[in-house]
């Protein structure tokens, strides 16, 4: 299948596949500092394992951007 | 080495005075060979001593200096009364290895900025690298 992630048009292997394995197949080593949006719909967190992407879906991904003095 | 038009500069300690105790924030979007755009994030935190930006405007931005062929490349924030270093929880939150983390000082005057790199490359291991500004016109 091939999904949009940052804009850019990637080939996944597979039909569907959850929001959590496709940031493991980005190396996203902290997907608990990240922010996603699938489709223009920001997901929360406890949606990840949950929410499957196919072929055709847009997927943005960023990371949380905070900090203190 | 990141090489900062002078008007991105004056931009972002003109965002940071303005917002004075609290702490502002914001990107810088550039090209792959110089630093050409301040964009301003809100703080939805509106604190003195923290920020952090909205998601739903971080998607805003990179979707828009997508559209000019322009990437975000540095995570802008101040501290109003402290130096520009990185704090603790600036390395405990900064985890994106692709940024630059720049912060601009306004416990002098005039302001200080510096910027860094922030690397994890295993958990409990923290690897901050300089990177040194070079301010064109």
């Amino acid at each position: 299948m091939e999904i949009t992630i940052n804009g850019d048009k990637t080939t996944v292997d597979g039909v569907n596949i959850s929001v959590s394995d496709l940031l493991k197949i980005r190396n996203v080593d902290m997907p608990d500092m990240v922010s996603v949006e699938v489709n223009g719909t920001i997901l929360e967190r406890s949606e990840f394992d949950s929410t499957q992407v196919g072929d055709g879906d847009q997927v943005e991904f960023l990371y949380f951007m905070g900090g203190g003095r | 080495m990141i090489r900062i038009l002078r008007s991105v500069v004056d931009d972002m300690i003109a965002h940071a005075r303005s917002l004075v105790p609290v702490e502002s924030c914001g990107y810088i979007a550039g090209t792959s060979t110089q630093m050409t755009r301040y964009i301003v994030m809100t703080n939805v935190d509106n604190s003195p001593d923290h920020f952090s930006f909205d998601p739903k405007e971080q998607f805003q931005a990179v979707k828009s200096v997508r559209s000019t062929g322009e990437t975000l490349q540095v995570v802008v924030h101040s501290h109003p009364v402290t130096p520009a270093r990185l704090s603790a929880e600036d390395i405990r939150l900064f985890n994106d290895p692709q940024m630059i983390y720049l912060i601009v000082s306004l416990k002098e005057e005039p302001p200080i900025y510096n910027s860094f790199r922030v690397f994890k490359p295993e958990p409990g291991i923290v690897d901050i690298q300089p990177v040194v500004i070079q301010v064109v016109e």
